[in-house]
């Protein structure tokens, strides 16, 4: 630990980190490593930094501005809302107000408090609306006429795959907020696209165990399911989680997204078979089957001569609370909860907390990472040129941001870290302590070959 | 047999909101002859006047939240709880019933302002311009309850005593685990007595007969000295109290945002083409019968062989009807033929 950070107090230039990085991608070629550093950016890093984007035209001024495109409305809002409050944090932080919250516990870092580069952080705001088309209207906005630099937000898998694709046509690089698909660096993985938060898979791998230990090997699921990419992949990898098992699957219906009332898809669970239901829904579609569902008396039930019961495989505190007594014992992971003890995670809530009357999200906290992520990258490089910031966070190894140590694998751009398995608190000790953690599972049990979920990067310098 | 009497109930649920909803357009169709597309946001003012009784009545202090440590949270305490004690919370908890107190006379204001002082100068236009100028007024609308609530759904919830479910299971020997929400079977007897009082009211007295009258022939009854213009303004109010009602106990079902006017809209639109443009009948008869029929098109027996088609089932049936029967179920001849 004191190695690694007397090593970093020495000053990095661009220039030694282009050498490092020519070196690297060099030995990679010549070793001929299943194609993830592609021969032809050898010569790349020789060349002359063109125009990507709004580099350099919006990056040579005394400021520079961030693009924060978060849902406001639709069934994504309240976390939407909860992002925009740690985007703003990060910006005061990055700027040197405040306490500085995680920026005074992450490592490896190069952050210096007097914005990135030595240049303001500005932001602008947009409304996804919890909808593709607008997400990317919106962040198509904020990149052309507002020249933001870096678009960042989701939440929802589906926005998330949209806006980052249109980065990459851009030459803009998206770093998503709360989206949990796999495909979002799977089959739609970008070269301009960079993911902190957990997803679908990760999920399957740590809850099944937890779920096997506590209600048994001898179960039959049905799962209700958002009916857009992240309720697919999710339902896919909980369902391989669990049949590997033992489980099995009585079915799996889709409901689409914001329906309201699921009263219809709730009740041919009752007499299924199925003694368990997986609600692979999220937010308000969420808080709202989980509510209906306790209403049908899902939870009194008992089926094949067990107590039914209710798993949410993707939860979060304010789901919780808006979904109130019906979450008490329901099992799900969570990509990061405030409960948690760490250095890092304690700063972030006490400099959230302070400043809002309110302990963060685990939307809240990724978000806030994200872009910390993303500065600390240029600071690195050295430029804001786009390519060599992507090549500052391909494979970048970290800590002290609340997760333990973490790594931004530099094949899908998708990060490693532990992962929580929580269960709904019965007896909580304040309003907002809601989540339990039943287990931090280790990174290890969540990583995967990269080649599972097929996909591309693309090219560094976009086709323009 | 179990499913088959729950996804029956879930359907009388939704047909209720959706009978409740075209009645009140199909009346005011019949009446004043005007295709109302405002009144989908009728029904979403009224769900707000749920809400904005519960945020009267939760009005609330902040009081420092000395369990958490890390930060200075603070918790809220109505104003009610520190006044009246336990009495107070359970006036809380009962803000839905006592919402429906403010929303009859805010919707009869809300339904005679929007009638007299935008619809009246349409009666003579076009139903294009009808449907355009409504629609308008509709948005404008939604928006304002956007800016003043938010866009986040609002939950709010059922009494204590009735926020369970009913062990029906038992009452029709079903056997046991076989419940329904308590809320659910108010709703549907709700709707039903709302929908008994208009009929009632329509049929049996002399006001109604001679709206009634009026809806056949306009003229002759204008003919005869009574100010038709004026009664069916009251139907306007009358129909603007019904969708306001509907929304009002909707709220511990799905928790209302600005949409949920334009949701519910939609539907009914369908469900009046279906009755009947102008047949108040037809649209219980088609409100009910298409909410039974989306039910059943969810269950899973029913979608293995059509996948999807709980999501189109009534569009589906508004096709066939248009198809083989323009004028709808119970319309009068003429009606949408000509």
């Amino acid at each position: 630990m004191t190695d690694r950070k007397t090593r970093l107090d020495t000053p990095l230039s661009r220039r030694s980190i282009l050498k490092g990085s020519l070196a690297s991608t060099t030995a990679l070629g010549a070793l001929s490593l299943t194609g993830v550093a592609p021969l032809h950016f050898v010569s790349q890093a020789w060349a002359e930094e063109q125009p990507i984007g709004n580099f350099p035209s919006k990056t040579s001024g005394p400021s520079i501005t961030l693009g924060f495109n978060v849902p406001q409305t639709g069934a994504y809002a309240d976390e939407g809302a909860d992002e925009l409050r740690a985007y703003q944090l990060a910006v005061k932080h990055l700027n040197g107000e405040g306490d500085g919250g995680m920026m005074n516990t992450f490592t490896p870092s190069n952050l210096t408090g007097k914005g990135i580069l030595g240049k303001k952080v500005e932001f602008v705001t947009g409304d996804t609306q919890t909808k593709s088309d607008a997400a990317r209207a919106s962040a198509k906005r904020m990149v052309e006429k507002d020249g933001a630099i870096m678009i960042t937000g989701g939440s929802s898998s589906g926005v998330a795959v949209a806006v980052q694709s249109l980065c990459q046509e851009m030459g803009i690089i998206f770093m998503a907020g709360l989206t949990h698909s796999n495909d979002t660096t799977g089959k739609d993985k970008r070269r301009y696209g960079f993911r902190h938060f957990f997803n679908a898979y990760m999920s399957g791998e740590a809850l099944a165990p937890i779920l096997a230990e506590e209600y048994g090997t001898d179960r039959v699921a049905y799962h209700l399911t958002a009916d857009y990419t992240w309720g697919w992949t999710q339902e896919e990898s909980i369902k391989n989680a669990s049949e590997a098992l033992g489980w099995k699957t009585a079915a799996a219906v889709r409901t689409p997204l914001g329906a309201g009332d699921f009263s219809q898809y709730i009740t041919p669970v009752l007499n299924s078979g199925a003694d368990v239901l997986i609600l692979n829904h999220y937010g308000k579609d969420m808080v709202n089957s989980l509510t209906q569902a306790v209403q049908f008396g899902l939870r009194d039930k008992q089926a094949n001569g067990k107590n039914f019961e209710i798993v949410v495989p993707l939860f979060s505190r304010l789901m919780a609370q808006g979904a109130g007594d019906a979450i008490k014992g329901i099992l799900g992971t969570t990509n990061w909860n405030w409960s948690l003890q760490d250095d890092a995670s304690q700063a972030f809530v006490k400099s959230f907390g302070q400043e809002y009357g309110n302990p963060p999200s685990q939307a809240a906290q990724t978000c806030y990472v994200q872009t910390l992520l993303y500065a600390n990258a240029v600071e690195t490089a050295g430029t804001f040129y786009p390519p060599e910031v992507i090549k500052a966070l391909e494979g970048f190894e970290f800590d002290g941001m609340g997760n333990g140590p973490t790594l931004y694998r530099a094949a899908d751009h998708q990060c490693f870290k532990d992962v929580l398995v929580v269960r709904g608190k019965e007896n909580p000790s304040s309003q907002f302590d809601l989540l339990e953690v039943v287990k931090i599972v280790p990174r290890k049990q969540v990583e995967y070959d990269p080649s599972i979920f097929g996909g591309e990067l693309g090219p560094y310098i976009p086709a323009s | 047999m179990d499913s088959i009497v729950l996804q029956f109930l879930n359907g009388l649920d939704k047909g209720g909101a959706y009978a409740l909803i075209a009645l009140g357009l199909t009346l005011v169709f019949g009446t004043l002859g005007v295709v109302n597309f405002a009144h989908g946001a009728l029904f979403m003012l009224g769900a707000f006047c749920a809400v904005a009784m519960q945020q009267l009545l939760t009005l609330s202090v902040q009081v420092k939240d000395e369990s958490v440590t890390f930060f200075d949270a603070f918790k809220e305490v109505p104003y009610l709880e520190i006044w009246l004690g336990d009495f107070g919370t359970s006036i809380i908890a009962w803000s839905v019933p006592i919402s429906i107190l403010l929303a009859i006379p805010a919707m009869l204001l809300i339904g005679w302002v929007m009638e007299r002082g935008l619809i009246r100068f349409f009666y003579k236009r076009s139903h294009a311009d009808q449907i355009l100028v409504t629609f308008g007024l509709a948005i404008v609308l939604q928006e304002i309850i956007r800016i003043w609530f938010g866009a986040n759904p609002i939950p709010v919830s059922a009494p204590p005593p009735v926020a369970g479910s009913a062990d029906i299971g038992a009452w029709l020997g079903l056997g046991a685990g076989v419940v329904y929400p308590w809320w659910r079977l108010i709703y549907f007897v709700f709707s039903a007595i709302i929908l008994a009082v208009v009929f009632g009211m329509l049929q049996f007295t002399t006001y109604g007969m001679v709206v009634r009258a009026g809806m056949r022939d306009r003229e002759t009854v204008g003919l005869l000295g009574i100010n038709i213009q004026k009664r069916f303004t009251a139907v306007f109010g009358l129909a603007a109290v019904v969708a306001g009602l509907a929304g009002v106990m909707y709220t511990p079902i799905v928790p209302p945002n600005y949409t949920i006017g334009m949701d519910f809209l939609v539907l009914s639109f369908v469900v009046v083409v279906v009755g009947g443009m102008g047949s108040l009948g037809g649209a219980v008869l088609a409100g009910f019968l298409l909410g039974i029929l989306q039910s059943f098109a969810s269950m899973n027996e029913i979608k293995s062989i059509f996948p999807g088609i709980d999501q189109i089932i009534i569009y589906l049936v508004a096709v066939v009807v248009l198809l083989v029967r323009p004028r709808g179920l119970l319309g009068r001849a003429g009606v949408m033929e000509s």
